[in-house]
């Protein structure tokens, strides 16, 4: 299983790499939703400041959405998810693959945009490391819910229109707990911060394990 | 061995007295609480919306617990069979609907109570987002499609919602807590919060509501059913017509 | 010993484990029936196949060759009737004759962002018991063998013809040497020499003990290759015709 995950993270790197889609259209995508809500909140600091983690993590949710769509829709050109099941790859290597591939897409993303976010919304950022902590475990939980609707609903011709309205509610508590991370790291109540991360680390857990149980059947409805 | 035309009685017969059993309850829940339990002291005519929005909240939790429960159901090998699916499909579709009744009457409830339409405690939002979440899920049982394939996306769809159920709830109660304390629940307000014949009839309530909830879903699981059997002739004829055409060279 | 034969050769072993089973029928289908939500795609089929046969299906558009293909292959479930492919039994498990058998579809499988090298590198390294990194003696000698020049095996799939896309593919069929080979219209979208290089292949392969099916409206390539040819109407098998190619007595096909 491990083997395969390498082998298929390796391999949409790669594609990234070739293609440069989530460098030079989801990033800008991302960064354009900060600066918009930047003018929509208005320039009081205050309000900016209160505003920001909610903001930063809204961006990503928008970005992974993005990023999900175009990490199924690669394999469903050209049946290349039917050449997966033939090729005999362990679907749960498939999904861890795909997951840590997309998640590190989106982890520089959030290394970016966090950078970017603390900038227009002017506010500082200590704790880096409960940050890029939170970011990881966090990312992996999106990811993972993000994968299994994505491929529940790959061969469905609403997939796109549908997607988000699964994902979104579901993704609800790391919006929550994540936006409350930051504002610990903000606040410098790191204490505090290690509750909510606990709380990304169980979803993250929950969904992960469901993904390696379940994109097996899944990919056989396809 | 009985006969069909005997079964469908049964059936029939069970659904009658599960309808007249609601029909009952309701209307004694609704008798009692608005005209015989006494108002709050401090909320007045108000508190008559307790028989009426925890029930409804309770029979939506149900509902999804019992769609998680049949997707289970049916996912597991040895269980498998399209009936589960049909009965989790129905139970969902009944939770939403109570889903959004409790939010309309906790709306209510909240207004002249706390001032506002709508507040972020726990409970509430919790619910709103359960509405969403069941929302989607039903989207997704629209799909057309092959009734094995969507009986097997649904379950996995459902066993996603519900595990972030609790998640959802925790989020949300350590993010902001404003609601009262589950009055029924919390032992020590029990005595000097609810009394008497208001306990009753909130009682009566949850349990009439309980069987209305089973009576939409009986009903609701056998209009399943009927549109399955015509699934299924249209496919033995779609087959028969494919051999024709085989056969005719 | 080429790279490839010896790749081949560190395959094989793999595969024995299976050799034992069922050597006299590679595919045997019985009043196989397979539906695609409530549409029939295969309405009762009835075929036997032998190891090494090269056995060609002919059909009007919709009579259902594709499907019968999807089905030997494991990825269409058959919900009536029994099938076995290569010893194995689809109805109960259909997973796992996919790794000995391969499929030559409409689509290429093939990611268009990589080129015909990394494509092939990727899905050669699935074999378990193949090295992860495959030798590029491996690659180079599949991409001669199918005629696809250095330079256009480095170049993004997507930027390729159908043409030479589909000689890609072969190229994959041909360095995985797999023991089914189930190709659907291979010679589409070729120009006349990759058709020969098409019937080479099936040549090749069927010498070597691969047994083929593929379906296609070449009658004359079919002709040349194949060992029989079947006919398929509304999702069955009908006239099978033994010995070289019949007169194609059913119309249209």
């Amino acid at each position: 299983m491990v083997r395969d995950a390498l082998h298929i993270a390796r391999k949409d790197l790669r594609i990234e790499w070739r293609t440069r889609i989530t460098a030079f259209q989801v990033i800008p995508f991302a960064v354009v939703v900060i600066v918009l809500f930047g003018f929509a909140l208005g320039p009081d600091p205050a309000r900016l400041e209160n505003a920001a983690p909610g903001v930063f993590w809204l961006a990503v949710l928008l970005a992974s959405v993005l990023g999900v769509e175009r990490s199924i829709a690669i394999e469903l050109r050209e049946g290349a998810f039917d050449g997966l099941r033939l090729a005999g790859f362990d679907p749960a290597g498939i999904f861890l693959g795909k997951l840590v591939a997309l998640s590190a897409q989106l982890v520089a993303l959030e290394v970016l945009l966090g950078v970017i976010t603390a900038i227009v919304f002017q506010v500082s950022l200590a704790s880096f490391w409960l940050l890029a902590v939170a970011s990881v475990v966090a990312t992996l939980g999106i990811v993972a819910v993000g994968l299994l609707y994505g491929v529940l609903l790959a061969s469905s011709r609403v997939r796109e229109t549908l997607l988000p309205l699964l994902f979104f509610p579901v993704i609800a508590p790391v919006l929550i707990a994540g936006s409350k991370t930051w504002q610990a790291a903000i606040s410098q109540h790191v204490s505090a911060g290690l509750g909510w991360l606990e709380l990304l680390a169980v979803f993250g857990v929950v969904y992960c394990s469901i993904g390696i149980v379940s994109f097996g059947p899944l990919m056989e409805d396809l | 061995m009985r006969s069909l035309g005997e079964q469908r009685t049964l059936a029939d017969r069970i659904q009658r007295i599960l309808g007249l059993s609601a029909l009952a309850g309701m209307v004694a829940t609704v008798w009692l609480g608005l005209f015989v339990t006494p108002p709050d002291q401090f909320m007045g005519d108000l508190v008559r919306l307790i028989y009426i929005h925890p029930p409804l909240a309770w029979v939506a939790f149900i509902a999804y617990g019992m769609n998680f429960l049949a997707s289970l159901a049916y996912l597991w090998p040895r269980t498998r069979d399209l009936r589960w699916d049909q009965l989790a499909g129905s139970s969902a579709e009944v939770g939403v609907l109570f889903t959004g009744l409790t939010l309309v009457t906790g709306s209510i409830w909240g207004r002249p109570a706390w001032g506002t339409w709508w507040t972020w405690d726990p409970l509430l939002t919790t619910t709103a987002l359960l509405f969403v979440l069941y929302l989607g899920y039903l989207a997704l049982r629209r799909v057309p499609d092959d009734p094995e394939l969507r009986a097997r996306r649904s379950a996995i769809a459902a066993l996603i919602a519900f595990l972030d159920v609790p998640i959802v709830y925790f989020a949300v109660l350590w993010w902001k807590s404003l609601h009262q304390a589950p009055t029924v629940l919390n032992p020590t307000t029990h005595k000097t919060y609810i009394h008497g014949s208001m306990a009753w009839t909130l009682l009566l309530g949850f349990i009439a509501f309980t069987i209305t909830y089973a009576w939409m879903v009986m009903i609701r699981y056998r209009l399943g059913a009927l549109e399955a059997r015509v699934l299924e002739t249209r496919i033995t004829s779609a087959l028969r017509e494919r051999q024709l055409e085989g056969s005719h060279e | 010993m080429t790279d490839l034969a010896r790749y081949a050769r560190e395959l094989g072993p793999a595969l024995a484990p299976n050799m034992g089973r069922a050597m006299a029928e590679a595919i045997e289908l019985r009043a196989a029936v397979a539906f695609s939500g409530s549409f029939p795609l295969l309405s009762g089929v009835n075929l036997s196949v032998e190891v090494g046969e090269v056995v060609h299906l002919s059909g009007a558009n919709g009579a259902g060759k594709t499907s019968l293909l999807r089905v030997l292959v494991g990825l269409v479930p058959v919900s009536q009737g029994s099938i076995s492919v290569l010893g194995y039994d689809l109805r109960a498990d259909r997973r796992r004759v996919r790794r000995e058998v391969d499929l030559l579809g409409h689509e290429s499988f093939l990611y268009g962002d990589l080129d015909a090298r990394e494509n092939l590198a990727f899905w050669l390294g699935a074999d378990h018991h193949s090295p992860s990194r495959v030798p590029s003696g491996v690659l180079e000698e599949a991409f001669m063998r199918v005629g696809l020049s250095e330079r256009l095996s480095l170049t993004p799939v997507s930027k390729l013809s159908t043409g030479q896309r589909r000689r890609a593919t072969l190229a994959l069929l041909y360095a995985r040497r797999r023991r089914l080979w189930l190709l659907d219209e291979p010679h589409a979208g070729l120009d006349a020499d990759g058709r020969e290089i098409v019937d080479d292949l099936i040549r090749e392969a069927s010498r070597s003990g691969t047994t083929v099916v593929f379906a296609s409206h070449e009658i004359d390539h079919a002709r040349t290759v194949a060992t029989r040819s079947v006919v398929m109407v509304g999702g069955t098998i009908v006239a099978p015709v033994d010995g070289g190619l019949g007169d194609g007595d059913s119309d249209g096909a």
